[in-house]
């Protein structure tokens, strides 16, 4: 896959681009969500190009299958004439122009910031990192691909982490050894035992102050204040009506 | 394997050997789509012309009217093509590929024997029915696009029916997810082999849930008596009302490759996929690649005998009124998936295996024996008719007569 990844790397890579920006041009609703349809549908199959199987599957699922239907559905639902076209004045533009600059560079100052350098467990280690690897021996399609799903079960073993809270903090024996071995969790039934190097490598992992679970908690809670909040709207309308 | 043969053999390079092998598995896919969309159409007329009393299509292409839809194609070839001035040219030029897309690139993670799929995927349901979902996009854009007050009927019932029929289809599909612990179909059908092991028999949920799963595909494909986004007395043609010539065609290959995808969905996930039922995979193992070449043609009579279950039931049942069908959806089949799910998670957790076991050998023998029953019936029923028919009006034929004759 050497040769053809970049290719259909960059080919998705245009589709995403040229339907973003042909859908922020369009003046027609609908056809601004069938451009969307065509960025999310390329977002889902930059997906399927790493491995990634199942955020593909659900991308499309609820982008595609289910917001987008609901969009053109509200359209349909709510439109006057025949098509509608969004009149959009100079002032809506400078607007839309200085939020979507500012956003744009807090995503480039934050991604030219981060460091990825997510652990990459070594081949020998694989088996033991976590169970999930497991698949990794076996040739699963998900996670054993040419070395891209053992990247990607690191960097999620991280993001997990940080959600509960975790900072993982080598044991001093370890600060001098290799940076790029993470944790070596107790080994599955049936595995060896960890040789002394990995025994000595085992992470301590300790509480940090900031946790995302929280917040992430408060945004789901929010959806369903929002949720009940327009079941809400929709009831009392009706009964309004119906008395 | 096959790969191997082309780096190794025939020493090319890796990339290339894969770009051949998707582009040759894609056109197999492509041809066995368009290829039974031909068959089924015949087959619904067929179906069709039989239960309304007819005889359906009977001169193209000798006694059967094999080639009448060769005849239809050539027909839409040649049609004129056109787009109407009030509609929106880009999403109706669009709508019927991308409803076509949609149901078409399912199949890529559709087993048809065992290994023998386009791209193993370990989420293989999920990424069919995630991908079955976007073909509703493309009717709805047809039915917006066509600047047609009918067609945007057609695709605002499409919308509500679509999104709101996902739900308990999708809750049902986990159930026999749930039972054997995979999201991959070709693992879900491998271990099925015997047919008492087959799903439909695992427990009374994974009973029930094939059932309810059948409505709801039959109402995702807008099959009668599913099928208000066409509604033919009430919204002239609904979504596809504007189109005509290979657009149209289009349109009809999604639903019938659609009906096939949905059908293939319930024969791996409850009736055992390419498995007949009499050979256990360890003879499978033996027989090699014959036994992939049997179980790619059992599953295929498989799928499609459950299209043409919803073809018979199309022609049966009258169609539903649109408030008739979202309240099955919303206030039968939901609560339905929903306590199905939750009793195979219980069932699954709780009950022990000897229990589980009886309890599918029994369903089993009881579903079996009542089909037998069923068909023994049928064939034993007596065949004379009930008085010598009304003069002038209908005179029995052929056996019948002679049945007649001889009372």
């Amino acid at each position: 896959m050497d040769f053809l990844y970049p290719i259909l790397f960059w080919l998705l890579a245009a589709l995403i681009g040229v339907s973003a920006v042909a859908m922020v041009v369009t003046q027609n609703i609908v056809r601004a969500a069938t451009w969307l349809l065509f960025t999310l549908a390329g977002v889902a199959g930059i997906f399927f190009l790493l491995s990634a199987d199942f955020v593909g599957a659900t991308q499309l699922l609820v982008y595609v299958g289910g917001t987008l239907v609901l969009v053109v559905f509200g359209v349909m639902l709510t439109a006057q004439g025949p098509f509608i076209n969004l009149k959009i004045a100079a002032g809506e533009w400078a607007i839309a122009a200085v939020v979507g600059i500012g956003f744009f560079s807090l995503l480039a100052f934050t991604l030219i910031n981060a460091k990825f350098d997510f652990p990459v467990p070594e081949q020998s280690q694989v088996a033991t990192t976590a169970p999930l690897a497991a698949g990794a021996a076996d040739g699963d399609p998900l996670i054993g691909d040419k070395g891209t799903g053992h990247r990607s079960l690191a960097a999620s073993v991280v993001l997990g982490e940080a959600l509960l809270g975790f900072e993982k903090t080598a044991p001093e024996a370890a600060v001098t050894g290799p940076r790029d071995v993470m944790a070596v969790p107790a080994p599955l039934p049936g595995m060896p035992p960890p040789s002394s190097r990995q025994a000595r490598l085992v992470p301590v992992l300790k509480r940090q102050k900031m946790a995302y679970l929280l917040p992430f908690e408060i945004v789901s809670v929010h959806l369903l204040v929002v949720l009940i909040g327009a079941a809400y709207l929709a009831r009392s309308k009706r009964r309004r009506g119906g008395a | 394997m096959v790969t191997d043969f082309l780096t190794k053999t025939l020493g090319l390079s890796r990339d290339v050997a894969d770009a051949l092998l998707v582009f040759v598995a894609v056109n197999i896919l492509l041809c066995f789509v368009a290829v039974s969309a031909i068959f089924f159409i015949w087959l619904e007329r067929k179906v069709a012309g039989r239960i309304q009393d007819r005889l359906g299509p009977t001169r193209v292409g000798g006694k059967f009217g094999w080639l009448q839809t060769i005849a239809d194609g050539i027909k839409l070839l040649v049609k004129e093509d056109l787009i109407p001035g009030e509609a929106d040219q880009m999403l109706f030029r669009l709508g019927p590929y991308i409803a076509f897309c949609g149901s078409f690139l399912a199949f890529i993670a559709l087993p048809f024997a065992d290994g023998w799929v386009a791209k193993p995927l370990s989420i293989g349901v999920f990424f069919m029915l995630a991908v079955m979902s976007t073909e509703v996009f493309g009717i709805i854009l047809a039915g917006y696009g066509s600047g047609s007050k009918w067609a945007l009927f057609g695709g605002m019932r499409e919308a509500a029916q679509m999104v709101s029929y996902e739900v308990p289809m999708a809750l049902c599909v986990i159930v026999p997810v749930i039972v054997a612990g995979s999201m991959d179909l070709n693992f879900i059908a491998k271990q099925q082999d015997w047919f008492w092991k087959w799903y439909l028999f695992h427990d009374p949920f994974t009973f029930c849930a094939f059932w309810t799963y059948f409505t709801c595909a039959t109402a995702q494909c807008k099959r009668a008596p599913f099928d208000l986004a066409e509604a033919e007395s009430e919204l002239v043609a609904g979504f596809h009302t504007e189109y005509s010539g290979l657009r149209w065609s289009f349109f009809f290959m999604a639903e019938y490759a659609a009906m096939f995808a949905v059908s293939g969905i319930a024969v791996n996930l409850f009736l055992g996929g390419w498995n007949i039922g009499f050979l256990p995979n360890s003879v499978q193992v033996q027989l090699g690649i014959f036994a992939n070449l049997l179980g790619v043609a059992i599953f295929i009579l498989k799928a499609w005998g459950l299209v043409f279950v919803m073809m018979w039931v199309r022609w049966t049942l009258p169609r539903l009124r649109i408030d008739q069908v979202m309240m099955t959806c919303l206030k039968y089949l939901l609560p339905i998936g929903c306590a199905l799910l939750l009793g195979v998670a219980v069932w699954q957790a709780f009950v022990p295996v000897l229990a589980v076991q009886i309890v599918g050998y029994l369903l089993c023998g009881v579903f079996v024996g009542g089909l037998g029953w069923v068909v023994f019936t049928l064939f034993a029923a007596s065949t004379k008719l009930p008085g010598p028919g009304v003069p002038n009006l209908w005179t029995p034929s052929g056996s019948a007569k002679q049945d007649l004759a001889q009372t």
